[in-house]
């Protein structure tokens, strides 16, 4: 039997089916609506399917690029601009930092084999268990009063590498056990250093690898609160710690809160429309390979 | 010789960034942590000036009614979402391990959740539970039934962040369980339905037990996340009312940030990082016996195919 053809099942099957992707992605849809709705029509008690659409919420959250005036807003609060460009490079440049430095380390582990894989997998298996609560009080301590890069971004960015690295040594090692030895024994024979092997050889074969580890440690980048909450000081805030501030006000503007939360959700939503097979590859190898 | 120098060396050039990075920025503050936990010491002190008090932060947190009640709501919490996500997730393998139209789009979807930030689900869950305009009121309100307080009842608060961390997590549980299940031997199903077994006789003697190594790492790696649960809490609850939903992380920041404890608060870091670290042990030495029983079972066929 071809994978193309599909057994035919009974109605109530796909009834289920379509239910279950009701209650996953309902209240992701919620969101969404109420971010295009305005307060009048939340807090309405009528129904809440039938409603004008508008991108006012948007326009009041990223109010300080737009490159027109929109009337409704006479002041412009920029603290959710300030923090969604904080947000982007926190993320961004950790990622990046992450998957250079763990391909190098990962490489050396399994070319070289220096440790067994065994010491690998437990020392990740021992820094996924740390909870960011834990980081909490030492991290603050030390950022602060030692390395003295509380509130930059830098500090953050710090925090964000370290605590992802286990995880893609990790997982990219067992990307590049697979790379057949004898592609670099024949590009070392053609006079390729070290070096050259590894960044001309090596990485353009483990892409999928380095895809699934990128989304992984984009995600936890992205979205961390507690560690951001705490480095971070007024310029240096993320969109998360944003988020949180504006809910603990007594008087909760929801539709832009809404608008706000929905812009923090789509760059993860891209990811896992653009790279399902990757991240469930990801979230597998952990458990199923062992 | 340069080059075998250079050879040499090699290998500690590669790991040495990432290698200083991780001392630096993880090991550190977790020894860190260890050490502040015998202090006494608020934030406006450097970690120098505090006063080293021995093992006092940890006999506090012993007589510390409000801590034994955060542990006792974290086990609650734990032991709850995890016994029902596996319950759903390993159910909706089973019922879904099959080769049906639509079935990618619905991995797709279901990873969702887990991909959004923590701090959004908290965000959308807590529109879904208010008072008023939120969906399930409404919903009650329109079938002419009583609101329920979702967030401002203790008991209900803690129902309410349940169902919001089952909603985010069972997928998790699912796709392993999924994955699991379409790598079980297609031989043994076969053998099986020849000798006539039925669905639920494949599914208990024969599916579960292939399973088994699977779910119990799914499981335990499933505890140890659901220990680690804080956004979705703070910004549902913010572990109230009273200490309904004060699970230990909350509890941590709490105190570190509130109360301005950091010693006390390292004190609980502590308490579950040991917590966690036994969890963690436990499952690493059943995977390796897994692992040495399959390869000793693998090593007797040989024999006998010989």
């Amino acid at each position: 039997m071809s994978t193309q053809t599909y057994e035919r099942q009974n109605p109530a099957f796909y009834a289920l089916l379509v239910a279950l992707i009701v209650m996953a992605i309902g209240p992701i849809l919620m969101m969404l609506m109420t971010s295009l709705k305005l307060n009048v029509d939340i807090m309405s008690d009528t129904s809440s399917l039938i409603f004008m659409p508008t991108i006012r919420n948007y326009e009041t959250a990223l109010c300080d690029f737009l490159w027109y005036e929109a009337p409704h807003i006479d002041f412009c609060d920029k603290t959710f601009g300030r923090a969604l460009v904080n947000s982007l490079i926190i993320a961004l440049v950790s990622t990046a930092l992450t998957l250079i430095l763990g391909c190098m380390a990962a490489y050396a582990l399994v070319r070289f084999r220096f440790m067994g894989r065994d010491t690998v997998s437990l020392t990740t298996l021992v820094m996924r268990m740390v909870p960011p609560a834990v980081l909490l009080v030492p991290v603050f301590g030390i950022w602060t009063f030692q390395f003295q890069i509380d509130g930059t971004r830098a500090g953050i960015i710090l925090v964000y590498v370290a605590m992802n690295l286990p995880f893609v040594i990790w997982i990219l090692q067992s990307f590049i056990v697979q790379v057949p030895i004898q592609l670099e024994e024949a590009a070392r024979m053609d006079g390729a250093g070290p070096f050259g092997v590894f960044f001309l050889v090596v990485l353009p074969l483990i892409k999928p690898g380095l895809a699934a580890a990128a989304i992984f440690t984009f995600r936890v980048a992205w979205n961390e609160f507690l560690l951001a909450n705490a480095l971070a000081d007024r310029n240096s805030r993320t969109v998360p710690v944003t988020i949180v501030n504006s809910m603990t006000e007594f008087d909760i503007d929801w539709g832009v809160i809404m608008a706000t939360g929905m812009l923090l959700a789509i760059p993860p939503i891209l990811f896992t429309f653009a790279a399902s097979r990757q991240i469930i590859t990801g979230m597998t190898a952990g458990a199923v390979k062992g | 010789m340069q080059t075998a120098n250079v050879n040499r060396l090699t290998p500690y050039l590669f790991l040495a960034p990432a290698g200083i990075i991780m001392a630096v920025a993880l090991l550190y503050p977790i020894g860190y942590m260890i050490y502040a936990s015998f202090l006494d010491w608020n934030p406006s002190q450097r970690i120098g000036e505090a006063e080293f008090i021995g093992l006092r932060n940890y006999l506090n947190l012993l007589g510390d009614a409000a801590f034994r009640e955060s542990f006792w709501v974290t086990l609650k919490f734990a032991a709850i979402v995890v016994t029902v996500e596996m319950l759903l997730g390993v159910g909706l393998a089973l019922l879904l391990d099959r080769n049906i139209r639509g079935m990618s789009l619905l991995r797709t979807l279901f990873i969702l959740p887990m991909m959004i930030a923590p701090v959004v689900v908290g965000l959308m869950w807590r529109y879904m539970y208010h008072p008023t305009v939120g969906i399930f009121n409404r919903t009650l309100k329109s079938l002419g039934l009583e609101p329920i307080p979702w967030l401002s009842d203790g008991n209900w608060a803690f129902a309410s962040v349940i169902i919001a961390d089952i909603w985010q997590w069972t997928p998790f549980i699912f796709i392993l369980s999924l994955a699991a299940l379409q790598s079980l031997p297609q031989s043994a199903m076969e053998a099986s339905r020849i000798d006539g077994a039925t669905g639920w006789q494949q599914i208990i003697h024969i599916k579960l037990p292939l399973m088994m190594p699977v779910l119990i790492v799914t499981l335990l790696l499933r505890l140890i996340d659901a220990f680690k649960v804080l956004e979705v809490i703070l910004v549902l609850t913010n572990g109230g009312p009273g200490l309904s939903t004060e699970i230990l992380s909350l509890r941590i920041s709490r105190t570190a940030s509130e109360f301005r404890e950091l010693g006390e608060a390292a004190a609980m870091s502590n308490v579950l990082l040991i917590l966690l670290m036994i969890l963690t042990f436990a499952m690493f030495a059943y995977s390796k016996a897994v692992e040495i029983r399959t390869a000793r079972l693998r090593a007797a066929a040989e024999e006998t195919a010989i």
